[in-house]
């Protein structure tokens, strides 16, 4: 065995030690997935399958589109825009015009003046049990910041909330060191219009205000819980929106539970009732309407909301014609390739079109003439 | 040279070139310089303590590579993390979550950045430990330093001073830089391994001054005294500066007598030295560079991306606030149910500007989501993971030295997919530094049966099974040798399964065991084995012990020559002052010793291309025994002489071609008479002092060498490792660059070239360099300052004539290879020429650089790396590549070998070169698509989900309210999108690993970037905004106002964003699903349980008390599980948000697919299987257009063949230019001025080699 003057080979003391040290091997083990050699599926875009899929995209949403307008137009409701109508008309009482946005806000926060006044609502079609009442407002920030945080979830579950917690409800957090119950801006702007309606041949409609609100809103408030120190039940105080009694638990008060639920948008509707008697075309509904919340300040509109419901819900046409319009698209879509593909073929595999194949075609012949020519068979 | 039994007096052996050199007026001149400014470095030997004091105090021998230390971490490191400016963004974030206008809790901002930046530095640490444990062993090695009174005691390196006097032994590394004073040899030689310096593994010898020489005891040094001045601490390797103050003479030194630290002492027992340089001072750390943290392109570009999306994520908060301080101040005072006149600063109406810049800070956190930290940290993971895939490739383990690939750092993994330009080492690294004499060509018969890499390559290529490459030679050989007469009837005899000898490997019954002496052309056989066991300057060294012999020869060619004659019967065995003893079979075949007097040795030098001994044998005849060039000894080949010249010059083309160097072996019988006569003329030549001498040496030779008769040539293979030509073949039609930095000599270079098919047959070869007899003549008379003036001039004019070329061979076909030394370099890689330079060396098809030191192998990967602006590979093996492998893009380690250096400066280490080919043409494509993806994808999905947010906050009039509960958002990223994206970053595959080697051309996807362009990323953020608008409007419009429920009941806030989100999680990871190609079970669980995630989430979460869910409490179970609506909104959002895409893919698939998808399409039909032939020609065209690697070769030379141009090549450079005038052309051809001459090594390099 010759040695050459090369020293490749040497290995010095200290690798051979560290060999022995650590006899096993450092070979890498062998499994499918540490070799990233697993079982997959490789789902291939074939040009069939993309008519395939954009064809059964467009089959399953037209359908879909169909039966949620259906439903959706099936339903009946009617809207009755009464703020500035019915404070109008309570002006009139005592001989007031009024003219100007100011004069409406003074007239409205003026607690003496009368605010009741008679709407009629005429029912033009068939309108079939249980039919939804719904008051509107406009413009009103129910999803501000300041707003939706300004409420004490532990005082409402009977906790004692102390001042530190409360402060999120400032400035409805407490009066004179007494904490406000129910604390907050949420409460404090409570809305107070109420409504009773009766037929117009004088028969009067109940409205079932039970179960308007959502159980797990009730759930989260506690049954001891009282008002106290509620800012709207102090004449001399700056009053918001309604009184609260003080001689009955909040959680019966199911109305309020619908409005401290806070609206997503600010243009909201919320639910005041259930009517639970089909109304007949013809028939013209008599409201009786307490115009006492201010929405004149914030330009605001109010509404008087009367709806069925279908499977889907209310009437909104969105969902369906959405989903008309991407299932007419996919089967538009559909067509377009299948006809595209039908006119320009391309055979799965084709390796003309490997970048490397063409590179010299695009440079001999152009770009056009890589496309098989089957268009005028 | 055991116990100094054997002292041979190598300098009166041979007149060691450039050892005893008369000193040149330049090194006299330089001496003079010293004291002067660069020059002030005083050292007094054997006085260490006088280095204590100013201004001698220099630096310590603790040497540390470590980025920190216990006191400088945490400030440094936490530096290190927060110049990122996402961190620093974060940060930000964080501290603002502290205060009241944040919109979500603190803790939710500030875990994940600790986490973050917590993982990093952990890393950070690890990395810097193992380096200072690292230190630790090279800091705490034991050398022997003079105490005092002639005693040596063992004390650790960190302990050497500067004036030390060291003993350092056989095969230890020396300390420090130090000035030789004398070694265990009587003439003061002692040899040195670089191995660590500059690569070069063969032997250098170094020369103590004749004065100091003398010195060769312990007790010696105890009145030693001497004072040194030299230069002051420098990088360059090869220079050395100083006079040495030693008996009241001042003697100059050269480099000849400095031993650089980190190079080995290496068959000699001891030295004798002064320590000059320490520490950091030597040269071998002056070399080092810190080492840089590195970022893939991608993320380069990524940082990029988060600077706009910051753009973007600034505009929106400012547009918010300027909105919302406008609806403060306008709007704010109407609605009462705010109480705005009893209100906090955030909503001030009368403060609206402060409400607002407030604001902005608010909404600069809730809008955060457009750029998550999560994305970091997802990263961060994905990249752990795939290297870990990189660490567990089974392919890519090296049995022999049981290393499997590793990923050092995970976060270039993106990179290896990008790579332009590999920039390789070569000894060690393509080659394993091993000669082996595989075949020779005597008398006109081809021997040896051995096959080399190049051929088993060519051969796979062509589609033949290699092993039966080796029966075709033997069928060959039959052939040629029954043309030669006859032994047709060579009697086949199982193969000798003795185990391997080094150096040697040659296969054939005709010459092994005596069966030589059979051959028709015994004689001549005997000859040419004898010319092999005495030509030649090797050292045999006997083992006490065994009594076998080993060889010590100054490079690996020549001691396999000795070994393959020992092999076959002449071994030869000692050399004493002036002869060599042969053991030899004697006419009768019994073994015998025969001494041969050497009588004169015509040494070996660039320009003579050959060496030759004049030797007397036993009978008193004179014979010149020659061995060279085939070119130079044709030349002087007599009439006779010419007999085998046409059947060896054919074998020799064929050993050319398989990429071994080659030379041919003559000899000449010589009258007494006349050789007295010309040895009087000879000696003459040799006793001249003066620049003449070695004109009149050449001349001399000249007239002695020639009637030379022709026995034959041998064939040695630099050993290539194992698959590297292969491996360069699939790199090069993958469209990599490779280009070869040595720090070996220009032939070996060159030769390496041919053997790794990087240069051919045809190709321009344009060479540039400085050895020329005009610069030499310059370098002998000038001052320094004409010498560097003169040497730019020349590579200036040099690069201009390349690049002149070039631009006049367009028409030609032929490709350009550029070579060009270290010394040349020098020059090039100054300023004003770096660009000349690289212009000419990126159109050149093959860049091989040689001579190159470590610092410069790293400037020109910085030249490439910034030239160029792409991205560099850089591997190596040994300490010398450092420079290299920091520096580029990338660095790759050979691990397993010697010495760690390069592994631990590397990016990714691994066994072979071979696995290269497997990093990147496999892991490296897989990682780049994968990472491209994923960002991209990562900011679509925080896109959608972050934009939701905004478009809700301007319906709440910017006022800071979510749409989500706070735990939606927090959640996001964390369990409801996070795994699909790791999925699709980690196991995400266009094509198996086996199509992506079938189909080099797809690693160009990554190179041209097509994956992550500018296009691409906006489309995809593009996508995003489309699926935001169309998750938020779709699912208000849906929600808004009417009953969503049968039972009349109306959605709030909770409901919708309930919704929305579902409908976000959904679109998100619809989405992947529609980006991913490759499913297994993991990705059907990660995606399809993400979104079941969500719901268990949200009636889990939702269940719980309503003092934590709050808005969640009971969302999905009471409200909307009961919606037909809500299940129609989650179906309709996600297929209208990923229509877009669906069409952009079908049309793309349909019209325009990429290679990748026609790939998959082909195997999806089977088309592989039932047409391979059209499969096969796919993956051969599927290659990028390359003048590198064998397949370019073969398709060369066959057009070669077809225009009858059959060429003669030995796969030497010098056996070209002759032949055919455009095969080779040399730059100075075209050049009239001679100063150009490149093809010649330098002259005063210690090493033999022809």
């Amino acid at each position: 065995m010759a040695t050459t003057a090369n020293a490749a080979t040497t290995t010095p003391g200290s690798a051979i030690a560290r060999n022995e040290v650590k006899p096993q091997s450092q070979k890498p083990i062998y499994t499918r997935f540490s070799q990233q050699e697993m079982h997959a599926c490789k789902p291939l875009m074939t040009p069939a399958r993309i008519v395939a899929v954009f064809m059964t995209v467009g089959v399953v949403f037209i359908p879909i589109g169909i039966a949620t307008l259906l439903a959706s137009t099936s339903v009946v409701e009617l809207v009755d825009h009464y703020g500035h109508a019915c404070l109008d008309n309570s002006a009139a009482q005592v001989n007031q015009s009024l003219r100007t946005r100011e004069e409406r806000i003074s007239f409205i926060k003026n607690p003496s003046n009368p605010k009741n006044c008679t709407r009629t609502i005429r029912i033009l079609k068939l309108m079939k049990q249980p039919i939804y009442m719904y008051y509107e407002i406009t413009n009103f920030h129910q999803n501000h910041h300041r707003y939706v945080k300004s409420k004490s979830e532990p005082q409402l579950q009977g906790q004692q909330a102390s001042p530190e917690q409360l402060k999120i409800c400032a400035p409805e957090d407490s009066v004179g060191g007494q904490p406000v119950i129910p604390c907050g801006l949420v409460a404090w702007s409570f809305f107070n219009d109420t409504y009773s309606l009766a037929l117009n041949n004088g028969t009067s409609v109940p409205v079932n205000k039970k179960g308007i609100a959502w159980k797990s809103d009730m759930d989260k408030v506690s049954s001891t819980v009282y008002a106290s120190n509620f800012q709207n039940n102090n004449p001399s105080a700056y009053i918001g929106g309604g009184k609260l009694p003080v001689d009955s638990p909040l959680r019966d008060n199911e109305d309020l539970w619908v409005w401290m639920r806070p609206a997503a948008l600010s243009k909201f509707r919320k639910l005041w009732g259930r009517i639970e008697r089909d109304l007949y075309p013809g028939d013209e509904l008599q409201v009786n309407i307490q115009n006492v919340y201010n929405c004149f300040s914030f330009n605001g509109q109010k509404k008087l909301v009367l709806s069925t419901t279908s499977w889907m819900g209310g009437k909104n046409n969105f969902v369906g014609t959405a989903y008309l319009t991407i299932g007419l698209l996919c089967v538009a879509l559909a067509i377009g390739f299948f006809f595209m593909y039908y006119s320009h073929p391309r055979p799965l595999g084709n390796t003309k079109q490997f970048s490397w194949n063409n590179e010299k075609q695009v440079k001999q012949r152009g770009f056009q003439s890589t496309q098989p020519r089957t268009i005028l068979r | 040279m055991a116990g100094g039994k054997n002292r041979v007096r190598f300098s009166k052996l041979y007149t060691w070139a450039g050892c005893f050199r008369p000193q040149s007026p330049l090194e006299r001149q330089q001496s003079m310089s010293v004291g002067g400014p660069g020059f002030s470095r005083v050292v007094f030997c054997n006085k260490s303590e006088m280095h204590l004091q100013k201004p001698y105090r220099y630096k310590s021998n603790y040497v540390s590579t470590t980025k920190y230390n216990a006191v400088t971490f945490l400030p440094k490191a936490l530096f290190e993390q927060f110049r990122r400016v996402a961190n620093m963004y974060f940060l930000l974030a964080a501290i603002l979550a502290l205060t009241p206008v944040s919109p979500y809790s603190a803790a939710s901002l500030i875990a994940p950045l600790v986490f973050v930046v917590g993982v990093s530095m952990c890393k950070e640490a690890l990395e810097d430990w193992r380096r200072f444990i690292q230190d630790n062993e090279i800091n705490n090695r034991k050398v022997k330093i003079h105490v005092g009174g002639g005693k040596f005691e063992e004390r650790e390196w960190k302990k050497v001073k500067v004036g030390d006097i060291v003993k350092v032994e056989k095969d230890n590394f020396f300390p420090a830089d130090l000035l030789m004073l004398s070694s265990s040899f009587p003439d003061g030689v002692c040899y040195v391994e670089t191995m660590n310096l500059d690569g070069e593994t063969n032997l250098k010898l170094k020369k103590s001054l004749d004065r100091t020489y003398e010195l060769d005891g312990d007790e010696e040094f105890e009145k030693f005294e001497g004072k040194i001045r030299c230069e002051d601490p420098n990088s360059s390797l090869y220079t050395f500066v100083g006079n040495l103050e030693y008996g009241g003479d001042v003697l100059p030194l050269g480099p000849q007598q400095i031993l650089l630290r980190d190079s080995k002492l290496r068959n000699t027992p001891f030295i004798y030295g002064v320590v000059i340089f320490s520490g950091h001072e030597t040269k071998v750390m002056q070399n080092a560079t810190d080492p840089p943290s590195k970022r893939s392109r991608i993320e380069r570009k990524m940082d990029k991306i988060i600077y706009l999306l910051f753009l973007v994520l600034l505009f929106i908060s400012v547009v918010g606030s300027i909105a919302f301080a406008a609806r403060t101040k306008f709007d704010m005072p109407n609605w009462w149910y705010l109480q705005p006149d009893n209100t906090t600063m955030y909503y001030d109406p009368n403060q609206a500007v402060l409400s607002g810049l407030l604001h902005l800070i608010t909404a600069l956190i809730l809008y955060g989501y457009l750029i998550p930290i999560s994305l970091y940290v997802s990263i961060e993971l994905v990249k752990v993971l795939q290297a870990r895939f990189i660490n567990n490739d089974i392919q890519m383990y090296h049995r022999d030295t049981d290393q499997p690939a590793r990923a050092r750092t995970s976060n270039l993994n993106e990179e290896l997919g990008q790579i332009d330009t590999i920039l390789s080492d070569k000894t060690g690294t393509l080659t394993c530094n091993q000669m082996e004499f595989i075949k020779c060509s005597i008398a006109g018969t081809a021997y040896g049966r051995g096959v080399t890499e190049v051929e088993k390559a060519t051969a796979r290529r062509l589609g033949k099974d290699p092993r039966q490459l080796e029966d075709a030679s033997i069928t060959e050989d039959r052939e040629s040798s029954s043309i030669g007469g006859e032994g047709s009837d060579v009697e086949m005899r199982p193969m000798s399964s003795n185990s391997h000898v080094k150096g040697y490997n040659l296969k054939d019954e005709r010459l092994q065991d005596g069966n030589w002496m059979h051959q028709p052309n015994a004689e001549e056989i005997r000859m040419f084995l004898r010319i092999l066991a005495v030509c030649h300057t090797a050292i045999p060294e006997v083992d006490d012990a065994t009594g076998t012999i080993t060889y010590e020869a100054e490079s690996p060619d020549e001691a396999s020559f000795v070994v393959a004659a020992r092999e076959l019967g002449f071994e030869f065995l000692k050399r004493n002052q002036n002869s060599v003893i042969v053991k030899e079979p004697g006419p009768n075949g019994v073994p015998m010793e025969r001494e041969y007097k050497i009588l004169n040795l015509l040494e070996f030098n660039s320009t003579r291309k050959r060496m030759s001994v004049v030797v007397k044998d036993e009978s008193g005849q004179i014979i010149l025994m020659c061995k060279g060039a085939d070119s130079i000894i044709y030349d002087r080949l007599g009439r006779n002489g010419k007999q085998y010249w046409n059947a060896t010059k054919a074998h020799l083309a064929k050993y050319g071609d398989a990429g071994l160097r080659t030379l041919a072996i003559s000899y000449r019988v010589l009258e007494e008479s006349e050789y007295e006569q010309w040895n009087a003329t000879f000696t003459k030549a040799k006793t001249t002092i003066g620049s003449d001498r070695d004109e009149l040496l050449d001349k001399a030779s000249d007239l002695i060498e020639r009637d030379l008769f022709l026995v034959g040539a041998t064939a040695v293979e630099d050993k290539l490792q194992q698959g590297v030509p292969e491996c360069i073949d699939r790199l090069a039609q993958a469209g990599l660059k490779i280009w070869v930095l040595t720090g070996d000599k220009q032939e070996t270079a060159i030769n390496i070239g041919f053997a790794c098919s990087l240069l051919r047959q045809g190709m321009h070869q344009i060479i540039v360099g400085l050895e020329t007899p005009e610069m030499r003549a310059i370098e002998e008379n000038g001052d320094k300052n004409q010498i560097a003036k003169a040497a730019r001039d020349s590579i200036t004019s040099q690069i201009e004539a390349g690049n002149q070329q070039i631009k006049l061979d367009t028409e030609d076909d032929n490709p350009h290879a550029l070579i060009i030394d270290g010394k040349s370099l020098m020059y090039a890689l100054e300023d004003g020429l770096k660009q000349e330079l690289l212009k000419l060396a990126t159109q050149c098809a093959s860049v091989i650089c040689c001579r190159v030191s470590p610092k410069q192998k790293a400037m020109i990967t910085k030249l490439v790396k910034e030239g160029t602006g792409k991205a560099t590979l850089g591997i190596g093996d040994g300490a010398n590549d450092v420079g290299m492998i920091q520096e580029a893009d990338i660095g790759v380690g050979i691990s397993g070998v010697e010495g760690m250096q390069a592994v631990m400066a590397s990016d990714f280490s691994i066994a072979q070169f071979k696995f290269l080919e497997r990093l990147l043409i496999v892991h490296g494509h897989w990682c780049y698509k994968r990472i491209a993806l994923m960002i991209v994808y990562f900011f679509y999905k925080n896109i959608t989900f972050g934009l939701t947010l905004f478009y809700y906050e301007a319906f709440t009039t910017f006022s800071g309210q979510t749409a989500y509960n706070d735990w939606y958002t927090s959640l996001f990223n964390v369990f409801f999108t996070s795994l699909p994206v790791i999925a699709l970053g980690v196991f995400e595959q266009d094509v198996s690993s086996r199509v992506c080697l079938q189909f080099p051309a797809l690693y160009q996807q990554g190179p041209k970037n097509m994956f992550f362009t500018w296009s691409r990323i906006l489309g995809w953020m593009a996508n995003g905004v489309y699926s935001s608008v169309v998750a938020f409007f779709f699912t208000t419009a849906a929600f808004e106002i009417e009953a969503y429920r049968n039972d009349g009941q109306l959605a709030g806030i909770e409901e919708l964003g309930a919704a929305m989100y579902t409908c976000v999680v959904w679109v998100v990871n619809v989405q992947v699903a529609m980006a991913l190609s490759y499913f297994t079970w993991i990705q059907h669980v990660f995606i399809w349980g993400s979104i079941a995630l969500w719901y268990l989430f949200v009636v889990v979460y939702g269940s719980i008390n309503p003092t934590l869910s709050t808005t969640a409490y009971k969302v999905f179970v009471e409200t909307l599980v009961n919606s037909p609506m809500y299940w129609f909104i989650t179906i309709l959002v996600p297929i209208a948000c990923v229509l877009p895409y669906a069409v952009y893919q079908g049309y793309q698939r349909m019209f325009h697919p990429m290679d990748h998808h026609l790939i998959q399409e082909i195997h999806y039909l089977q088309k592989h299987i039932t047409d391979p032939d059209m499969y096969k020609q796919e993956r051969t065209k599927a290659v990028q257009k390359t003048h590198q690697g064998f397949s370019s070769r073969v398709k060369a030379s066959m057009t070669m063949q077809e225009t009858k141009q059959r060429f003669y090549g030995d796969g030497h450079l010098q056996g070209t230019s002759e032949k055919n005038d455009s095969l080779p052309r040399h730059v100075d051809s075209l050049l009239e001025s001679p100063l150009i001459n490149g093809d010649k090594a330098p002259h005063n390099n210690f090493a033999f080699r022809v």
